[in-house]
């Protein structure tokens, strides 16, 4: 068990670094002038000069990368060239709100994702069958943006003009000052990720559900006598469990480093829409470290995952 | 093959071609992409009969006098936008950014998938693995923020959205074409193949294609609905085809700041990519059951 997961650290650690280069080849070693970016286009060469210098830029190409990289394994990810505020408190103060709405999100899809597949996958071809197949389909095919508009039009706006102000979009409020307040605020957008994620879910789990029920132990654990329900939860469902568990993985990792569309539409202060804004800037430590930061959420979750499965499912640790 | 000349040899092909005749849910799918070609097509006519240019603003008849959007009615058919754009039109000229981005960018990705996989499961060994690490790596990229961040730095267009596109979708095809072709790799008749003395290549063409061609027509279609959706989203937040060239992502985009006033800048646009986007996914559903191949339904699309 240890060997697998020093293994699986091991090559998160490396998928990491792959991606910090990745974005300091696109930033740096493009040749373009970085310091003219930051100066602005009407600096002087003098000013440019300076700038250079400070930032390092008239090193050697391979003396920033090692900077870079030293710089990075020590946690220090920079300041932002707009606001001269480093990037580390940035996100520390942008991640409660993206990871409320990853979280919460997340119990949201999670619930429905698999309890309907779970129902469509036992009745198949049913009328309930059909029905959850085609509403999973319908949000399936809704890209985030459209689905967090349409229930900000319905649910926020329709009834705001009717009188009641449920569901207040463009603002948050820390959990710790009123958990109330918290989860107003947080509830169309958590539903907006968990209606399309959940989507997707409901179509995973029903497909691996109907894998499994075909397969002959369900029919030994029927024949034993064991209650259908039993047998649904305990014996075909745990297997199906895999490929969701590896799906939640990777889309929990993905949220935690902001739901850039969903904090968009609705106005929260998280990693994603910080990302968008540092993007129409251009404040390249900002996006840099964004994009570090969620990849490595990514690496995290993917080896909780990893970790999860060979519980679940000891072959998983011979690969 | 010989059969009995009485019976009629049906192949595989044939076979799944008629299942999705009998498809209900197929046809009206197949009927509702083919009214969005022709939407695309006669894009230009629609301009000439209304009038109306999708790019040309009109500030006396498209506004209000308080310079509100002017709703529904007899002169623009699905309202104006906040600058006296007409909607109708624009979304029309829509249609043919998202279709065009949408199979062009799946088909790179299906195309790019499949050589990749090939290799990677044909080969095995070292080449399997470096390739398949490379897919994982592609996999646990944040893709989003780095469509975002490259599209910002290159500079929006349509290319440039297509490229990202089909990027950031071709190793989950990869992923399952090499699964397949490693099974193919196996069987006896690839064995015989090799035995009678064909090249990788020869095989790779004759022998895995053929058998990996249900899976890529599968991919090709369910990846044209979250290509489309990815553009979309890249054109909401206003880094994907520059305006003013109406896509649905940025009326969509630009319908934010006006839905208390304008419901029809919200809705229209919101059900054309709705209504485009179902129907290929139910298409797509409705071939992969005709076919029938071993399928793994997830396609990474534009979340968050």
């Amino acid at each position: 068990m240890s060997g697998f997961l020093l293994r699986r650290i091991a090559w998160g650690a490396l998928v990491v670094w792959l991606v910090a280069t990745l974005v300091f080849i696109v930033y740096f070693a493009v040749p373009r002038d970085v310091a003219r970016l930051i100066a602005g286009r009407q600096a002087s060469e003098e000013t440019l000069v300076v700038v250079r210098a400070r930032l390092g830029l008239d090193q050697p190409i391979l003396v920033q990368y090692g900077r870079f990289l030293g710089r990075l394994s020590r946690g220090d990810l920079g300041e932002s060239f707009i606001t001269q505020e480093s990037v580390l408190s940035i996100v520390v103060r942008d991640i409660p709100v993206s990871a409320s709405l990853a979280l919460g999100g997340a119990m949201l899809w999670l619930l429905m994702g698999v309890s309907a597949g779970v129902v469509a996958a036992t009745r198949p071809r049913s009328r309930t069958d059909r029905s959850i197949t085609a509403v999973a389909l319908f949000f399936y095919s809704m890209p985030t943006f459209l689905v967090g508009q349409l229930l900000l039009f319905f649910l926020f706006f329709q009834l705001y003009q009717a009188g009641f102000e449920f569901f207040p979009p463009g603002s948050y409020v820390p959990f710790t000052e009123s958990p109330l307040q918290w989860a107003r605020f947080l509830i169309l957008p958590w539903f907006t990720i968990a209606l399309v994620t959940g989507a997707a879910y409901a179509r995973l789990t029903r497909g691996a559900m109907l894998d499994a029920l075909g397969e002959d132990y369900i029919r030994t654990a029927r024949s034993k006598g064991l209650s259908e329900r039993r047998v649904v939860l305990r014996h075909a469902l745990r297997s199906s469990l895999t490929p969701v568990t590896s799906q939640f993985g990777i889309d929990l990792g993905t949220l935690m480093g902001g739901a850039i569309v969903t904090e968009v539409v609705f106005g929260l202060p998280g990693l994603g829409r910080e990302v968008v804004q540092a993007i129409i800037n251009q404040d390249l430590p900002v996006i840099i470290g964004v994009t570090i930061l969620s990849s490595a959420m990514v690496v995290t979750a993917n080896i909780f995952v990893d970790v999860a499965q060979s519980l679940l499912d000891p072959r998983v640790r011979m690969h | 093959m010989s059969t009995a000349p009485a019976i009629r040899a049906r192949g595989p092909w044939a076979l799944a071609f008629e299942r999705l005749r009998h498809d209900k849910a197929a046809i009206a799918s197949a009927i509702t992409i083919l009214f969005a070609v022709l939407v695309a097509l006669c894009a230009p006519l629609l301009a000439l009969l209304t009038g109306h240019s999708p790019i040309e603003q009109f500030s006396e008849t498209g506004l209000s006098p308080a310079g509100i959007p002017v709703g529904p009615g007899p002169e623009f058919w699905l309202g104006t936008d906040a600058l006296g754009r007409d909607v109708l039109v624009r979304i029309a000229y829509g249609t043919r950014t998202s279709l065009l981005v949408g199979v062009v960018a799946s088909s790179l990705a299906v195309l790019i998938g499949a050589i990749v996989g090939i290799a990677a499961g044909w080969h095995g060994g070292t080449i399997d693995t470096v390739l398949s690490r490379f897919m994982d790596v592609v996999l646990s990229l944040p893709f989003l923020v780095l469509a975002l961040a490259l599209a910002a730095l290159v500079g929006p267009g349509l290319g440039v959205s297509v490229f990202l596109i089909a990027f950031f979708s071709w190793a989950s095809v990869g992923r399952v074409i090499r699964a397949e072709a490693r099974s193919v790799r196996e069987r006896e008749y690839v064995q015989a193949a090799r035995a009678i003395g064909a090249g990788s290549v020869r095989i790779m063409f004759v022998e895995v294609l053929p058998v990996v061609s249900a899976t890529v027509i599968v991919y090709a279609t369910l990846l044209i609905p979250s290509a489309i959706a990815f553009e979309a989203t890249l054109s909401f937040l206003g880094l994907g085809v520059p305006p003013p060239t109406p896509t649905w992502g940025n009326m969509l985009g630009d319908a934010m700041a006006y839905y208390k006033v304008a419901w029809w800048l919200l809705l229209f646009p919101g059900a054309a990519l709705l209504g485009i986007t179902y129907a290929f996914n139910v298409l797509g559903d409705s071939v992969r059951d005709a076919l029938d191949p071993r399928h793994d339904q997830t396609i990474r699309r534009g979340a968050g």
